[in-house]
């Protein structure tokens, strides 16, 4: 069997963990799926879980599972894990994810393998694809040990519209008693930083600069590119860390996620936490003189070069016409 | 003050593979310091500079990390505990983190710093199994650290995806992994770098521990879209793009 830990936001279920959903029944074979939701209140989610296509939806309710914290929750997911017995246990690899799958998979004693791409095989002789080195390489990985063996599935890597939906699976509250004193932390509500003032959402064509740009007084020339193409300025996090341009312009998944009609990488490697926010976009251009870029995995057109040849010629070419 | 840190290759470093094609090539990769974990050295200086202490480099690998492990002293930190073993070169999350617990044993750290993830093998999972087996609490992806020793206990800012942040307390001793930008780096002085020389970097033996998983194989990755190569001269090339955009694309 097969479990799949569903994770909410504000009362609502998050597109990974339909993909988280998707790769379970992709690795299934003869396997079944069930999948499992905690937290202040469920049922909602349970029932929305529950027409999925899977065999059973297990809960955990609990005041302590209101607002996150890695302790409470590893205490709940663990009732969860032991009760259902599964082979494998799926979880989408966001932010929380990140927070508690390794303490659980840890207390368990049982392998946790993270942000897999993809999957071959099904069942017991499956193999998981993750990538290392910075996606400059993908690696095969088998777990060892005893299962339940952990695996957390890469966002946007497998099809939250490929899920099979359909039944009407049970739900089954699993108990478990969360002593207050076995939560070490406390946490406080979520907040925005600084209001947005650009919505890069709503740009029809975006430059956005990365690493490749060097130093600071070169934003200038990226930003001359820009205002030739009718575009938005946007740019990786090692950027906005600098502080060579607002946080507000950064592209990813801690920054902003957008899909315009163009997008023009420059000097950026394509690090998956920036393919995040960019690969919807119609199409790419990747300028990079790296010809093995990761970037270039979901780039239309590319330029393998040098940007600081590039960029002025292309902005000569615009403003002939 | 424990800082956790792991030497990588270098960002431009363009992966060759052994034969067999389960690993690297080592022999021609040049190194450096993990860049979180850069960070969350800077961190912990800043820490000591303003409530005291030591601050302790911990790596797990090969002699090869000695280089990063001077540099970091060099940087500041106080001294270094180092688990030397070549079979840490490509050692996964659980046997790393072992490593590193057995290193800090014989320690009494009130707050334990890593990255939030390396950027050779990216399991973002040392540090938080690394909190597990020293059984302390942890947060992940931290912007920001206020510690306050006299109630024993430290308030962090984990960063949520989309721009969203959380505060979260604990008591110390605690396990914090940090994320890249959380501070401004400083460089090693000449100073620095002389000062190093004479600090104490501890050897440790590595303990006894099990591999949870197996790489099977390593291949470039596959392509989700066939990338159409403008090539020529830069002027070249630039004519062509905007041509494409323009009649092909229709972007602009
Ligand atoms: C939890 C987490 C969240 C993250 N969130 C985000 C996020 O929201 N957004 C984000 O962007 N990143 C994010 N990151 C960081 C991400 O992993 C990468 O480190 C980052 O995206 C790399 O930025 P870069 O491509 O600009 O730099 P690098 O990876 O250093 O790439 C620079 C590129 O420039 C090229 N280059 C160099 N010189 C030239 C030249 N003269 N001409 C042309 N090309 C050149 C190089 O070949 C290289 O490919 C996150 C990481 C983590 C772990
Ligand atoms: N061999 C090692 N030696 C020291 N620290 C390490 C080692 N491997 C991982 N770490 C720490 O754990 C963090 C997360 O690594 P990982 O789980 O491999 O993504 C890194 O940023 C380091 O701080």
């Amino acid at each position: 069997m097969i479990l799949v830990i569903a994770e909410q936001r504000d009362g609502k279920l998050n597109r990974a963990s339909w993909e988280a959903i998707a790769a379970a029944q992709a690795l299934a074979g003869e396997l079944p799926v069930k999948a499992a939701i905690i937290g202040g209140s469920v049922a909602a989610l349970a029932a929305e879980l529950a027409s999925a296509g899977v065999a059973e939806v297990l809960t955990v309710e609990d005041p302590a599972l209101a607002s996150y914290t890695p302790d409470a929750h590893t205490i709940a997911l663990r009732a969860v894990v032991e009760s259902a017995s599964p082979t494998f246990v799926l979880m989408p690899h966001t932010y929380q994810t990140r927070d508690c799958a390794p303490m659980l998979a840890a207390r368990m004693g049982r392998a946790l393998i993270t942000d897999v791409t993809a999957l071959s095989g099904t069942g017991k002789d499956a193999a998981f694809t993750r990538p290392i080195f910075q996606g400059k390489l993908a690696a095969q990985v088998k777990p060892l040990g005893e299962p339940p063996f952990f695996i957390t599935v890469q966002i946007g890597a497998f099809r939250a519209d490929a899920v099979r939906k359909g039944g009407n699976a049970p739900v089954t509250p699993v108990t478990v008693s969360i002593d207050a004193a076995a939560v070490r932390q406390k946490a406080e509500p979520p907040f925005q930083e600084a209001k947005q003032a650009v919505d890069l959402g709503q740009a029809e064509r975006i430059v956005a600069v990365g690493r490749g740009i060097k130093s600071q007084e070169h934003i200038a020339i990226a930003e001359k590119l820009a205002a030739a193409l009718g575009a938005e300025l946007a740019a990786s996090r090692p950027i906005c860390d600098n502080g060579w341009l607002p946080m507000e312009r950064q592209i990813g998944s801690s920054g902003q996620t957008v899909a315009p009609k163009l997008y023009l990488a420059l000097g950026i490697s394509g690090a998956i936490q920036h393919l995040v926010g960019m690969k919807g976009s119609r199409t790419i251009v990747a300028i990079n003189k790296d010809a093995e870029a990761p970037i270039f995995e979901v780039a239309d057109y590319g330029i393998v070069g040098d940007l600081f040849e590039i960029v002025p010629a292309l902005i000569a070419e615009l403003e002939k016409n | 003050i424990a800082v956790c840190i792991k030497q990588v290759p270098t960002r431009e470093w363009q992966p060759r593979l052994t034969d067999d094609k389960t690993w690297i090539r080592e022999h021609d990769v040049s190194y450096e310091m993990n860049e979180p974990d850069a960070y969350a050295l800077e961190e912990a200086l800043r820490l000591r500079e303003k409530h005291g202490g030591e601050v302790v480099v911990c790596s797990a690998g090969p002699a090869r990390v000695q280089q990063v492990i001077r540099e970091a002293l060099a940087r500041g930190a106080d001294r270094a505990l180092h688990v030397e073993d070549d079979r840490l070169a490509a050692a996964d999350a659980s046997v790393t983190a072992d490593a590193l617990a057995a290193a800090m044993a014989e320690e009494r750290f009130d707050l334990v710093l890593t990255g939030l993830q390396s950027d050779d093998l990216g399991q973002a999972q040392v540090g938080v199994v690394l909190a597990e087996k020293l059984a302390i609490p942890h947060s992940t992806i931290i912007m920001d650290v206020q510690a306050d020793p006299a109630s024993g206990s430290v308030r962090v800012k984990r960063e949520l995806e989309g721009g969203w942040f959380q505060w979260i307390a604990m008591p110390l001793p605690a396990l914090l992994t940090i994320q890249s930008g959380i501070n401004q780096l400083r460089y090693a002085t000449l100073k620095g770098i002389m000062a190093a020389k004479k600090k104490e970097i501890r050897k440790v033996a590595m303990p006894d521990a099990r591999p949870m998983q197996q790489v099977i194989g390593l291949a470039l990755p596959t392509r989700a879209k066939e990338t159409r190569q403008i090539t020529g001269s830069a002027g070249e090339a630039a004519k062509e793009l905007v041509r494409v955009l323009r009649e092909e694309a229709r972007v602009l």
